[in-house]
């Protein structure tokens, strides 16, 4: 047995993936350093450097077989952060590689496959939640500032739709749980690592609001609470499609 | 601005307008260049309200003034109600800054009738036009045409907005007339005529010249209040099924009546709303839509209500055994989306799926299929136990108690029928 380790990143993993072919390792777990801890003491540790020919090399290959989406249902699998999304995704490259002519992502009945058919589903869901649910907030120089707490790492995947959505106006989006963020300065959209004491900041942005923004946000709240029909009251659908843990990030349920 | 006043307007206009329930952002494609804006061809719904209807577009009427008195609705001229006019700049600015801060895909805008059709399409119009053109507004907008609008106004309408719709209210003409005595059907359906005669006009103007302007991309729809009066279901779905087919409608609604008003023509204001049959009418809808069912064979002439206990393809099933166990491995299609408890999506895996290997019940399960229902419908090259119910007089008991309603639930406002 082989445990590769790798630096969690994408790319990491693309490349411990193309090291597991180049030097035939059959029986290869991959783990992402920060979350090794040694167990397996007959292991044998091989660690990968991310080299970006290397994972080019596997991207290539697995677009012939799967296609860009197939691509893209692999790339939701590594933002799920699931435990063993470096197994999932290391056992359907295996099987694409043995299956070049078919798009093995539609093999439903195989387990890994079912697994990461889910997996997707869950992740699209949460990234369609990200452009419905993210509230922006309008502070006193003109950005329009929101924080989300996405249960996956979906930031990377909504960065264009807001990019194509608010061209006019500059907009934050802050992920508090991963610490990072994206800014839109009327030019570019990019990522954004900030420092300890601005996170701080980020946290709570109340005294850096916009003179108009506690009205707007009234008006919408008076508006939520005024098209709601009362004789219709269903908590348990309302629940199931806005689940209580967004409820603290929505204007209109606070 | 004055937001102690708009806040006070917005609460009467979007109480007024919250009845209306089409309130959908999907089907347009708007892209956004430099400015405010795009919209999706799947539309999203930002919030859920507390009846769990979904809120995506700024829903409100542009007046509640109205010089028409239809029963059914809280607008009308003989009810006392406070009443509020909102300008065009108004609802621009909310519309903007709404959108701005992501709560909406854009604007849902109805009105009262105020003066007469023409005045107050105009002023719908004139809303569209300036977030269009002034405010470079790309989102979403769904105007409420006017019964009796004049063409031209339609016309440019329907190069503002995403979808234009119109409501037939109630699926008889015997039953507008009762209620809505200033409304007919043949009023009502001439700008829908309009609109789609426009629609096949510009869509084959696009295919020679590509500048030509989109109009009305969404397309257009309607809603029906659904127990207001006393058609039957089988009435119901027949009058949505001619709009689809005659009419290209995107969507037909079914709004389950709100008793709001004590009248002698109307359900009691302590009737309940019929959000079951509602509900069964939606599914009734989708199987037309979406799984190749004709009208006449979700209900029939000697039955003509949806049966309240089982979804209507589930009763279908019930009724036509002889057409089960339908083959998972090798039947076609069509004939897989039939089968209770398979969707839409769950019938695209099994096809894909089935050309690596052969499916069984478990494989089902897997893919997302509702195999309670399932069971007894479908067969695989091993024996599949389930297959000798079939022919069982209470397989719909079997089934029934295998399944856990949605509406046997506490949150519950309806009885059982039974």
């Amino acid at each position: 047995m082989t445990i590769l380790l790798y630096d969690g990143s994408f790319e990491g993993l693309l490349t411990s993936i193309f090291e597991v072919f180049e030097y035939k390792f059959d029986d290869a777990e991959i783990i992402s350093s920060a979350n090794y801890q040694q167990k397996d003491f007959f292991a044998e540790i091989h660690e990968v450097i991310s080299q970006k020919e290397k994972a080019d090399r596997v991207l290539k290959k697995l677009e012939e077989n799967l296609g860009k989406e197939g691509i893209r249902n692999l790339l939701w699998v590594y933002l799920s952060e699931r435990k063993d999304l470096e197994r999932l995704i290391l056992s359907a490259v295996r099987y694409s590689i043995k299956n070049p002519k078919e798009n093995i992502l539609q093999d439903f009945a195989h387990p890994d496959i079912i697994e990461i058919s889910k997996i997707c589903k869950s992740v699209g869901r949460e990234r369609h939640r990200m452009t419905a649910f993210v509230r922006f907030e309008k502070l006193q120089d003109d950005v329009y500032f929101s924080k989300i707490e996405p249960d996956f790492n979906v930031l990377p995947l909504i960065l264009n739709h807001f990019k194509n959505r608010y061209q006019d106006q500059k907009w934050m989006i802050f992920d508090l749980k991963r610490n990072y963020g994206i800014f839109y300065d009327l030019e570019n959209a990019d990522f954004f690592y900030p420092e300890e004491h601005q996170i701080l900041q980020l946290r709570n942005p109340k005294n850096l609001h916009h003179d108009e923004e506690k009205k707007y946000q009234k008006l919408w709240q008076r508006y939520f609470f005024k098209t709601n029909i009362v004789e219709r009251k269903n908590i348990k659908l309302h629940i199931q499609w806005l689940p209580k843990r967004y409820w603290k990030y929505l204007t209109e349920k606070n | 601005m004055d937001f102690a006043r708009i806040q006070e307007k917005l609460e009467i206009l979007a109480d007024a307008a919250k009845y209306d329930v089409s309130c959908s952002s999907s089907g347009g494609n708007r892209k956004n260049n430099g400015g405010l804006g795009n919209s999706h061809a799947s539309g999203i719904c930002h919030s859920y309200t507390e009846d769990g209807r979904c809120v995506s577009l700024l829903k409100i009427l542009l007046t509640n003034h109205c010089i028409f008195d239809c029963a059914y609705c809280v607008s009308r001229k003989s009810n006392d109600i406070k009443r509020a006019a909102f300008t065009v700049e108004e609802v621009v600015d909310l519309t903007i800054n709404f959108y701005r801060r992501n709560y909406i895909e854009g604007l849902f805008l109805s009105s009262g009738i105020f003066k007469d059709a023409d005045t107050t399409m105009e002023r719908l119009v004139r809303v569209a036009k300036k977030l269009r053109t002034e405010h470079r507004f790309n989102g979403y907008i769904h105007l409420k045409s006017i019964p009796g609008a004049s063409d031209e106004l339609m016309k440019e309408a329907g190069l503002y907005a995403d979808r234009l719709s119109i409501n037939i209210e109630i699926p008889t003409e015997k039953g507008l007339k009762l209620l809505a005595p200033d409304k007919s059907h043949a009023e009502m359906m001439k700008p829908m005529d309009f609109v789609k005669n426009e629609l096949i006009l510009y869509k084959d103007e696009r295919k020679i010249f590509k500048k030509v302007p989109k109009f009305a991309p969404a397309g257009q729809s309607t809603q029906m209040i659904v127990g207001a009066t006393n058609e039957t279901d089988l009435k119901i779905i027949k009058v949505a099924n001619h709009f689809y087919q005659n009419f290209n409608l995107k969507r037909v609604y079914y709004s389950g009546y709100v008793p709001v008003l004590e009248d002698s023509r109307l359900p009691s204001i302590h009737s309940q709303v019929p959000m079951q049959r509602e509900n069964r009418l939606y599914q009734a809808d989708w199987l037309m839509r979406f799984y190749g069912f004709r009208a006449d064979e979700i209900l029939e002439n000697t039955n003509p209500f949806l049966d309240l206990e089982v979804d209507p393809k589930l009763a279908w099933a019930l009724r036509n055994r002889e057409k089960f166990p339908v083959n998972i491995n090798t039947a076609p299609k069509e004939l897989i989306l039939r089968v209770p408890g398979i969707g839409t999506k769950s019938t695209g895996k099994i096809l894909m799926a089935r050309r690596f290997q052969k499916l069984n019940l478990e494989h089902l399960q897997k893919m997302g299929v509702a195999v309670n229902r399932a069971k007894y419908f479908v067969e695989f090259e091993s024996e599949n136990i389930f297959n000798r119910l079939l022919d069982e007089q209470n397989l719909r008991k079997i089934l029934l108690s295998g399944m856990k309603s949605k509406f046997q639930n506490p949150f519950s406002q309806q009885l059982s029928l039974f």
